[in-house]
């Protein structure tokens, strides 16, 4: 399709708008990242003097490099477990009848709707009762359940995009049920699953409200929640500076995730399967 | 290698409707049967019962001897050729035909041993590492063909193998499948809804309708002595004209005038209606049936359209028939689409013509017919009358 001058500038235009729109809160953040303290509220959007003392800063802080570490283990172990968990389900919800199919969907679903905050109070009890409060098994089980439904709906819609036919090919190859799904299935859904991980991963790691409530010492604490504990220099500063530059080092992890999985999720990776 | 026979199977789905009803067929040990029949018949579920991709309702199937009913299909030791190849589209052609025999823990050289020799016979070498996304709809049925010979299987299933490719390729690939099975000698099941496949592929055919066997046979004998009015109107190309008649002994009343028949149908002498069943090819000008000294029955019409297609003519004229109200022709119309197939147009005729007659359209012109080649037809049950 051939755009007229007109309306290329049009695109454009808009385009930057939005890029405008969406880097200017990411600019501000980095850039209160690199001021130093004593300039942080010199009123300039950019900073004067480029200062790395808030990065040395928070890592010189327990609490944070803890945080960081707590924050990616619990993050990948609640990501693979979703996502194995729920490959295995979406397929059986996208290849098999089964009575309470509908029922396991819909339930899913009410899950992924339930508002997080208003079971934090009992699970903290609960929790406490099970002594899962403030370790990663019990920051783990929440995540997985909420990430489930959302990476079901994913994977059972990629699933249902990948003709039988395979399936049964492999089948008449001589593997089992579980081998054509293992070699055949998931390599074709590849992009869907890396999708998903990306999806949960990130839910898992920008999780608040469940860190801050169910973890209390550094044995659990994620980075969300660590950063509303940083201590200001003074009790009479905030540390507006650490903040933000935790920020932009947690940020650093998802954007390497994405960049790494862009390339596995290529479409039209089916292409050629069946006559098209 | 092995022999695969089907004892009453049945497929009942939960809701009642049975797919396949009790079908008997015994397919020989290196034979090539082929499953006919219009869409919805119960061709392709048949093949994937003896597959194993479907469950056996009722009914016992077995492979060289031993029911395998149970059986999941990795365990049946048959390769299946599927509709749309389901080719592993994340593998190359060599992984693809390797599949099997690396779940199998072949080791690797034998594998590579297999798959080359496989694919110098399917022309396919240069293609080995290529991806199934990158290769034509003609190498892709190849690959798909390799995949089931690499095997060497106890039977090839295939599932209308070549109804995905263009008119002249599927020829090509018609006369290519036929000359592999040949020479691997291989038990295999064809499902096709096409004809001309079914005649020109098969050992023997097997006719199938609304899940039930029609008959089962050569080529020939499905052509010269179908056993009812379906099989006698899937069978052949054009399809057999029907015209309503009338016996009275060795007399045939027809709409193309009156036949002696060699001998009379049936026991009963009593006058009866039937339908008459004339082939295409069984009609002739007069005039060069005469010249070559043929014997039969001559009678005058009006040619509506002649279609001359070089080697032979096609002649369309119409006669005055009754209407054939028969719910077997009605299906086949409806299936094939084609305004030659009578019960929708009553009386329009077809005949093949030499192409050396010098008959032309809108004239008045004398045909000839060999009454020996009629077929007679019970209208109310569909099924053939001997005519001795």
């Amino acid at each position: 399709m051939k755009y007229t001058g007109r309306e290329r500038s049009l695109w454009s235009a808009g385009i930057a708008l939005v890029i405008l729109f969406s880097l200017i809160p990411v600019v501000w953040i980095v850039s209160l990242s690199l001021k130093a303290p004593s300039t942080l509220a010199d009123g300039n959007f950019l900073p004067q003097k480029v200062s790395l003392e808030n990065y040395r800063g928070i890592f010189k802080q327990a609490i944070f490099t803890d945080a960081l570490r707590n924050s990616i283990g619990i993050a990948i172990i609640a990501t693979l477990i979703a996502v194995i968990l729920a490959s295995m389900a979406a397929y059986a919800i996208s290849r098999l009848d089964f009575p309470g199919k509908t029922a396991i969907l819909s339930g899913a679903l009410a899950i992924a709707m339930f508002p997080p905050i208003s079971i934090v109070g009992p699970l903290f009890n609960l929790w406490r009762s099970l002594h899962l409060f403030d370790t990663w098994q019990g920051l783990i089980i929440p995540y997985m359940t909420f990430a489930l439904p959302l990476a079901i709906y994913t994977l059972s819609a990629f699933f249902r995009e990948i003709p039988p036919e395979l399936e049964q090919a492999a089948q008449m190859d001589g593997a089992t049920a579980f081998q054509a799904f293992r070699k055949v299935i998931v390599p074709l859904a590849a992009p869907g699953v890396f999708t998903t991980a990306i999806l949960v991963f990130i839910f898992c790691w920008n999780d608040f409200v469940f860190a801050v409530s169910l973890t209390s010492t550094t044995h659990a604490l994620t980075v969300p929640a660590a950063l509303s504990a940083f201590p200001g220099a003074s009790q009479f500063q905030q540390p507006t500076g650490s903040i933000a530059a935790a920020a932009v080092v947690v940020t650093i992890p998802i954007i390497i995730m994405v960049l790494i999985f862009q390339r596995r999720i290529v479409a039209g990776l089916t292409a050629g399967a069946v006559k098209g | 290698m092995a022999e695969i026979v089907l004892d009453g199977v049945t497929k009942r789905y939960p809701d009642g409707f049975e797919a396949v009803k009790s079908m008997d067929l015994t397919i020989a040990d290196g034979e090539f049967m082929i499953l006919v029949g219009p869409s919805g018949c119960g061709k392709s579920t048949a093949l994937r019962m003896i597959a194993g991709l479907e469950d056996i309702s009722d009914g016992e199937l077995r492979i060289a001897g031993e029911v395998v009913n149970q059986k999941a299909p990795k365990d049946r030791d048959i390769a299946m050729v599927f509709q749309n190849y389901a080719l592993y589209p994340h593998m190359t052609v060599r992984e693809n035909m390797g599949f099997a025999l690396k779940l199998a823990k072949v080791d690797s050289a034998e594998i590579d041993k297999k798959v080359e020799a496989a694919a110098k016979t399917l022309d396919l070498t240069e293609h080995l590492d290529r991806k199934p996304a990158n290769l034509s709809g003609g190498q892709r049925q190849r690959v798909a063909m390799g995949r089931a010979i690499v095997r060497d299987p106890k039977a090839f299933l295939m599932d209308e193998p070549l109804s995905n490719l263009d008119a002249k390729l599927r020829v090509q690939m018609r006369t290519e499948v036929s000359r592999i099975q040949q020479r691997l000698g291989t038990t295999t099941v064809y499902v096709t809804h096409d004809q001309t496949e079914a005649m020109t592929l098969g050992d023997r055919v097997a006719v199938m309708r609304g899940g039930t066997l029609q008959q089962v046979g050569t080529p020939r004998e499905l052509y010269t002595q179908p056993v009812n009015l379906f099989v006698a109107g899937f069978i052949g190309s054009p399809a057999m004209n029907f015209l309503s008649g009338r016996l009275e002994g060795k007399t045939l009343q027809t709409p193309l005038g009156k036949v002696g028949l060699p001998q009379a149908p049936g026991a009963d002498q009593q006058a009866r209606d039937v339908i008459v069943g004339i082939r295409p090819e069984d009609f002739e000008d007069a005039k060069l049936a005469a010249e070559r000294g043929h014997a039969g029955v001559s009678f005058k019409t009006a040619i509506d359209v002649l279609e001359s297609m070089g080697s032979e003519s096609y002649a369309y004229f119409t006669v005055e028939s009754e209407h054939i109200g028969s719910a077997e022709l009605a299906e086949l119309a409806q299936d094939s689409g084609r305004a030659d197939v009578p019960g929708g147009e009553p009386g329009q005729v077809v005949a093949r013509i030499d192409a050396a007659s010098t008959i032309r359209q809108g004239t008045s012109a004398e045909l000839w017919f060999d009454p020996k080649k009629i077929h007679l037809f019970d209208p109310a049950t569909g099924a053939a009358l001997k005519t001795g």
